[in-house]
């Protein structure tokens, strides 16, 4: 079992080029970037995006989640009629509002997060995805609006909440306005709290900054996925801070759950009957 | 004056400066000889003297009227600004500093005690960077640690517990990003205070004294009433992480460009509805003229608290819940046609 962090920031399954005198279809197998594998692409999504070979969780969309968790067709869709606006006229190398045009033509969403009603066998529950295809899955209003609204709509039908988090943190295109989000979610999860709610943080590959700082970390029951990384700073942030080398597996699911941070680390294929079984447990 | 720091934009008073303690030097050796002689050398280098100050005085003014966002966040950081301790001991009388979070350690980058301002017994909680070496690197430079969190937590449910209000000076460039800080939970620390924070049944003011880096000053901010003093800033992240990250480098021009692309100074979160108030500074900064800004701070949280404390605890709680439960702008389309 080949089994290792990717060095690469992000990593992504490469579409192998079919030589000209291939009889593969191009884009029908797929290399592994943790161990290298040629693997068939349909078997890699009958097996939810974990390598066959190595056991690798590949990063997936709010979408892909949403149908790996949800009972059949059982998805309603909530909240989905925001989008961001750009209230700072924020602008780098690049304005903002032309980012989030080109974010939202690329990925067909309108921001980094889905979120509504679902089954998880036959459980009803409040889901929140974030979506890292859209700019890495960061938080700005539209995030935090969504997540604070399915947070009330879960306090007000008693339903469990479940959100997982896969993030770079607060979005800077919107500053202290994304800032605030951290606060409001949180006010949020307090009286969700005190209403007795069930919140499932599920944290994936990557969760970080202001996510991490919020509701991420605020769950009744915290899971996590193998080998993500989770964390407040990020690593290079870090290094830079204690000018030492990392040491190995810092960060990483199995860290956090040896450092008492984390209640489980669940592989992809078992979610479903975890979610299913802390409600269980909770009597929701 | 002269033995200020000096930072870049404020060269045209170094010459003043310079120029006046000269001035001031002749006067201590002349007075005895001729003092009380209207027409003296004495009488003259009185007027220059006073001349010089008054322009001093209108540079001075003239160059703080437009800082650049930029400009703000250096003074921000000014070395001589008044930090936590220092308005401590500017405004508390009968300060009792507690220590430690109980599970962990103390963090001396967070200051916790009961005291008395004004009329009033409050909690106070705050961030310190630091003045000498020694006290900088055991602050860690005003970078907290998921102990000094959970220390600040402790003690405002202390002050919550006995009706005692919270006031929380808030002056970090951001929570520390370290191996055990991430170890111990630094994002779960934050994470807890601010949903406790909302449900303390006691008012909390905050103030943003210097440095309002991120999560590391949120974590200390869910409060009733927010304001900051007129040369801090709060943001999402410090100009140098952002131009990092989004300009692809740190330099002077990127970093004075996400310092205003940010949208970090206190006019600026004003205008955002992030901060409630503005708390002025004597013209200069806070470090030309501490207890003056000491003043400001103290009549800002003694209006505020005596105002919230006539507020019923529910209400208070629910104008809490609101304040932040409003913040953020998106574009909310119509529902489409009701779906089964």
């Amino acid at each position: 079992m080949a089994r290792r962090a990717s060095e690469t920031p992000t990593r992504t399954w490469n579409e192998v080029r079919p030589q000209r005198r291939s009889a593969i279809p191009e884009g029908l197998w797929l290399r592994c970037q943790a161990c290298g594998k040629m693997v068939y692409r349909r078997h890699l999504e009958a097996n939810l995006n974990v390598c066959p070979e190595c056991d690798f969780h590949h990063r997936i969309s709010a979408a892909e989640r949403i149908g790996q968790l949800a009972d059949t067709d059982s998805f309603q869709e909530m909240f989905g009629n925001l989008s961001a606006a750009d209230p700072l006229q924020f602008k780098d190398l690049k304005a903002y509002s032309d980012r989030l045009l080109a974010e939202q033509i690329k990925t067909g969403a309108k921001d980094a997060i889905k979120a509504g009603r679902m089954f998880i066998k036959g459980r009803e529950a409040m889901v929140c995805c974030l979506d890292l295809t859209f700019m890495m899955g960061s938080m700005g209003s539209v995030v935090g609006e969504t997540i604070t609204r399915a947070i009330e709509e879960a306090t007000r039908t008693g339903l469990p909440l479940v959100i997982v988090s896969c993030s770079g943190g607060a979005r800077m295109q919107e500053s202290g306005l994304s800032l605030m989000q951290m606060a409001k979610t949180s006010a949020a999860l307090a009286r969700y709290d005190q209403a007795g709610g069930l919140f499932i943080s599920v944290l994936t590959d990557p969760t970080t900054g202001g996510v991490t700082a919020s509701f991420a970390m605020l769950g009744d029951v915290i899971f996590a996925e193998p080998n993500a990384l989770i964390g407040f700073a990020g690593p290079r942030v870090i290094q830079q801070t204690i000018r030492q080398e990392l040491p190995e597996g810092f960060q990483r699911s199995e860290f956090l759950r040896k450092s008492g941070l984390v209640d489980r680390v669940i592989h992809r294929s078992q979610l479903r009957n975890e979610i299913a079984r802390i409600i269980d447990y909770s009597g929701k | 004056m002269s033995a200020y720091y000096q930072l870049d934009f404020e060269k045209p008073l170094v010459e003043l400066d310079r120029q006046i303690e000269a001035l001031e030097t002749q006067l201590k050796n002349e007075q005895p000889a001729a003092a009380g002689d209207p027409g003296s050398h004495v009488a003259k280098l009185t007027a220059d003297i006073a001349s010089l100050r008054a322009r001093h005085a209108s540079e001075l003014k003239a160059i703080y009227a437009k800082l650049t966002p930029w400009q703000t966040v250096r003074v921000a950081r000014h070395p001589q600004r008044p930090q936590t301790r220092d308005y401590v001991a500017m405004i508390c009388r009968d300060f009792t500093e507690l220590h430690g979070d109980r599970r962990f350690g103390d963090d001396p980058a967070m200051v916790t005690g009961f005291a008395r301002i004004g009329p009033l017994k409050v909690m106070v909680v705050g961030h310190q960077k630091g003045k000498e070496t020694s006290e900088k690197i055991a602050c860690h430079f005003g970078c907290a640690h998921p102990e000094g969190y959970r220390k600040a937590l402790a003690k405002m449910k202390l002050a919550a517990k006995y009706g005692v209000p919270i006031v929380t000076l808030v002056d970090t460039p951001g929570a520390y990003p370290g191996l055990g800080a991430e170890q111990r939970g630094q994002a779960e620390a934050i994470a807890v205070n601010m949903l406790e924070m909302s449900r303390l049944a006691v008012p909390i003011v905050s103030i943003v004294i210097g440095e309002g880096g991120s999560g590391g000053a949120l974590g200390i901010a869910v409060a009733d009433r927010v304001a900051m003093l007129s040369n801090s800033w709060y943001s999402v992240i410090s100009p140098e992480g952002c131009a990092a990250i989004l300009w692809k480098e740190a330099n002077e021009q990127t970093n004075s460009a996400a310092a205003k692309s940010l949208k970090l100074t206190a006019s600026d979160n004003l205008a955002l509805g992030i901060v409630d108030d503005v708390i002025p500074e004597p013209p200069g900064g806070a470090h030309r003229d501490a207890r003056s800004t000491a003043m400001n701070l103290q009549a800002w949280i003694v209006q505020q608290i005596q105002r919230l404390r006539t507020v019923p605890a529910n209400d208070l709680l629910e104008r809490r819940y609101e304040r932040f439960r409003k913040m953020g702008v998106y574009i909310e389309q119509a529902e489409p046609a009701a779906s089964a």
